[in-house]
């Protein structure tokens, strides 16, 4: 495997997995303190359960998702100390908040989790609202420094040199608040769902019935709410990418032709060399609607970019079909959980119900993981978009190719042991908390 | 601005090293634990460092992004030729990280995934610090060869030789010795704290010997550690301090004298141990072979740059400082 290949797939690989434990460590505390709320007003036994089971949900995913972040912050210069030497100075800002909210979401998750009758009701109760506020935080600082990379700002580029860098302005560059506004979101409809979908199994089973529908409930309104609102979202995110990043954009529709009345292309299979998409289905007019609010605007495509500065199209295009896809469906299970909620009380023991939730588990976490894929592929062949190439911050050191085997192998294990400790969490609930 | 930076990465790696090395020492000193004892000895150590243990390993973080992004030339040579043994340092944190968690949230205790989590916790805990020491040995005695031609010498033999071995075994030593002193107050059983004072002795001399290898090594390689120590007027004082608070801790140290300054007398001990190294090489931070060097006070980034990390750095810890603090009162301080 060539080194370049190696490098790129180690970080992908560690980015993927990393977002994940990261965004279930970030939206989980949320609801747990939600569900320690409900205990704190009403007293009801079952809410503090449920609040002690999260909290080690909690745990487990802090705890991973700290190391891989540790990881990340390493892998950075591991693997691309081209980039770090010009990048670091430049989008470091958003990294070193995000280290103090980071710091203060740890020293906030040893009060809660060892806080139980040692502490203030309304303290304990705060300090798991810090663990979820500064990890949401830390979450939109991380996102708005990978927003640098896609809309590079705060410094001029002068005949390969970086002048007059200004930290707080590359932190808040065009692209920060749609990304983050879109990745927190996503964290949410992601992890509500998957929170959800695992109540709803055991709903579905008929085991502690009162522990999981409560859980449930907490979980998927604010999955389905975020996967509701999600589109609008995206909508903010697909006009900026036309705005920063055309290449980026064309890939993701697999448009090859500058034209007015520009189509959408939905589905089908891209042919670079012809430049064609085949047994796509094309909606004329759409696009250039999407973009730029008027049917007949003219959209730049894939011809208007010289191919060394192309992107991969097919990847693009695929992630983001499966991205909005999935992400579609979700927004419709959503609207179908708050009738279920406001109207069909009945429906939310029905069998049907809960399978469709029980299937829906995984969606949001593959949407994430497509989205990111778009952001990331869609830059290519830039690690600085328009400045400086990926291909030119790798690292000189040879063999990367062993460090990603192993890297593929830690993340593998880890994922097991994870998915292995939430099964005998689950598989202990009755005894746990059936006194 | 910048001097306020810098300060702050040497507060950040002191009190990693205090803090986190601690936490490292803990799971040295249960893999030098007899069987018998060794349950026991878990269960004081967890109490001690469960509700602090993720925060105290958050100053490497600071460390990290201090590096990047106030140092970022720093940042990207020690990424380059320290890769292998940055590596196996996060391999290292991985394991520790992780397994430490596993084996408290590990909802059904049973014997063969405890002993798993265990092993995996010991063993990381003697390298994750093994490998730190490593780093910053090769990175502070010349040993890092940017012109070398072939793998091994570039990045191989830049960490793997006697002089950072043997200061990685010194640091591991010096973090078991933290833990055994600090855990020393952590129970009132009159017997399991004569254990642990034998602990901290015996760490103690097994740091002193280690020490000592490493002036050897340093002789070997040729890395003229005693010039160094002995040419800088604030490390020979340092190491003096050292010496006479290690000499002053062999008195004091029994079951009933306040155990509270057996402690800080420690830290102190170890935070002179950092100064001196840190001093005799200001402000070069990586040193190469040849005699080159790349300076914390000449490598830096832009002013804007260091400006914006230094107030980053001071608000976050008007943040930071306070909520730590009132953590371990509330766990450390409270409860005793």
């Amino acid at each position: 495997m060539d080194d370049f290949i190696a490098a790129r797939s180690q970080m992908a690989l560690s980015l993927g997995f990393h977002i994940i434990y990261s965004c279930i460590g970030m939206v989980m505390p949320v609801f747990m303190a939600i569900s320690h709320y409900k205990w704190i007003k009403t007293k009801n036994q079952v809410y503090k359960n449920v609040t002690i089971a999260w909290s080690k949900g909690v745990a487990i995913f802090f705890a991973t998702g700290a190391v891989s972040g540790t990881m990340l912050s390493f892998e950075l210069g591991l693997l691309w100390p081209g980039f770090m030497k010009h990048a670091g100075p430049i989008f470091g800002m958003p990294f070193s908040l995000e280290g103090t909210a980071f710091f203060i979401e740890a020293i906030a998750l040893g009060f809660f989790l060892y806080g139980w009758n040692k502490l203030n009701t309304w303290f304990h109760w705060f300090t798991g609202v810090v663990v979820g506020l500064s990890g949401i935080a830390s979450g939109i600082l991380v996102v708005s420094a990978n927003s640098w990379m896609n809309s590079p700002s705060g410094f001029d580029y002068v005949n390969g040199k970086y002048l007059n860098i200004n930290p707080l302005k590359a932190m808040l560059n065009e692209a920060w608040f749609s990304e983050a506004l879109h990745m927190t979101i996503a964290a949410f409809s992601a992890t509500g769902f998957a929170v959800a979908g695992i109540h709803a199994l055991m709903i579905y089973r008929k085991q502690n019935v009162a522990f999981h529908t409560k859980s449930f409930k907490i979980a998927i309104l604010f999955g389905a709410a975020a996967a509701i609102l999600q589109p609008l979202s995206g909508d903010i995110s697909a006009k900026g990418a036309a705005k920063r990043q055309p290449a980026k954009l064309a890939a993701m529709e697999a448009y090859f032709h500058t034209q007015e009345y520009a189509p959408l292309v939905i589905g089908g299979i891209p042919d670079t060399a012809a430049k064609k998409v085949n047994y796509g289905l094309e909606i004329p007019g759409l696009l250039s609607f999407l973009v730029h609010d008027n049917f007949k605007t003219t959209v730049n495509g894939l011809d208007k970019i010289p191919v060394k500065d192309q992107p991969p199209v097919a990847v693009t295009h695929y992630a983001f079909q499966i991205m909005v896809g999935i992400g579609t469906m979700m927004m419709f299970i959503g609207i179908l959980y708050f009738i279920a909620l406001w109207k069909k009380k009945e429906w939310l023991t029905k069998a049907w119900f809960l399978k469709l939730f029980i299937i829906a588990t995984p969606t949001g976490f593959i949407a994430l993981e497509a989205g990111w894929t778009v952001t990331e592929v869609g830059r290519q062949p830039w690690i600085i978009q328009g400045i400086m190439r990926t291909s030119d911050a790798v690292t000189k050191m040879p063999g990367i190719q062993y460090t990603f085997y192993l890297f593929t192998f830690i993340y593998f294990t880890l994922s097991v042991f994870v998915i292995f400790l939430l099964k005998r969490q689950i598989q202990m609930v009755p005894e746990l908390y059936d006194r | 601005m910048l001097y306020i930076v810098i300060l702050f990465l040497f507060a950040s790696i002191t009190l990693y090293f205090l803090l986190g090395g601690a936490d490292f020492g803990a799971g040295i000193i249960e893999l030098f634990t007899s069987t018998d004892n060794k349950h026991r000895t878990r269960k004081t150590m967890y109490q001690a460092i469960g509700p602090i243990w993720e925060a105290n390993h958050m100053w490497l973080i600071i460390t990290v992004v201090i590096l990047f992004v106030g140092f970022p030339d720093i940042y990207s040579e020690m990424c380059t030729y320290l890769h292998i043994p940055l590596l196996i340092l996060l391999l290292g944190i991985i394991a520790r990280g992780t397994a430490f968690t596993f084996r408290n949230y590990d909802a059904i205790k049973g014997e063969r995934t405890q002993n798993l989590y265990n092993h995996l916790f010991i063993y990381s805990s003697f390298v994750t610090p093994m490998f730190l020491g490593i780093i910053a040995g090769s990175a502070l005695s010349g040993q890092i060869d940017p012109t070398a031609k072939d793998f091994a010498h570039a990045y191989v033999f830049s960490w793997f030789n006697w002089f950072s071995v043997a200061v990685g075994l010194f640091t591991v030593a010096l973090c078991g010795f933290l833990a055994a002193i600090y855990i020393v107050g952590e129970t009132d059983d009159v017997n399991d704290i004569k254990r642990y004072i034998k602990k901290a002795k015996v760490s103690n001399i097994a740091a002193v010997i280690c020490g000592g290898l490493v002036f050897i090594a340093s002789e070997i390689e040729h890395v003229g550690l005693s010039h160094w120590i002995f040419g800088n007027a604030i490390s020979l004082v340092a190491v003096i301090a050292a010496t006479l608070s290690l000499i002053l801790l062999w008195f004091i140290i029994s079951e009933k004298r306040n155990r509270q300054w057996i402690r800080l007398l420690a830290a102190f001990q170890v935070s002179m141990i950092l100064i001196s190294v840190g001093a005799t090489r200001f402000p070069r931070f990586v040193i190469f072979k040849g005699g080159g060097s790349m300076s914390l006070l000449a490598d830096h980034a832009t002013s804007n740059t260091i400006n914006d990390l230094g107030i980053g750095l001071l608000v976050g810890s008007l943040f930071i400082l306070p909520a730590l603090g009132y953590l371990y009162y509330s766990f450390r301080w409270k409860d005793r």
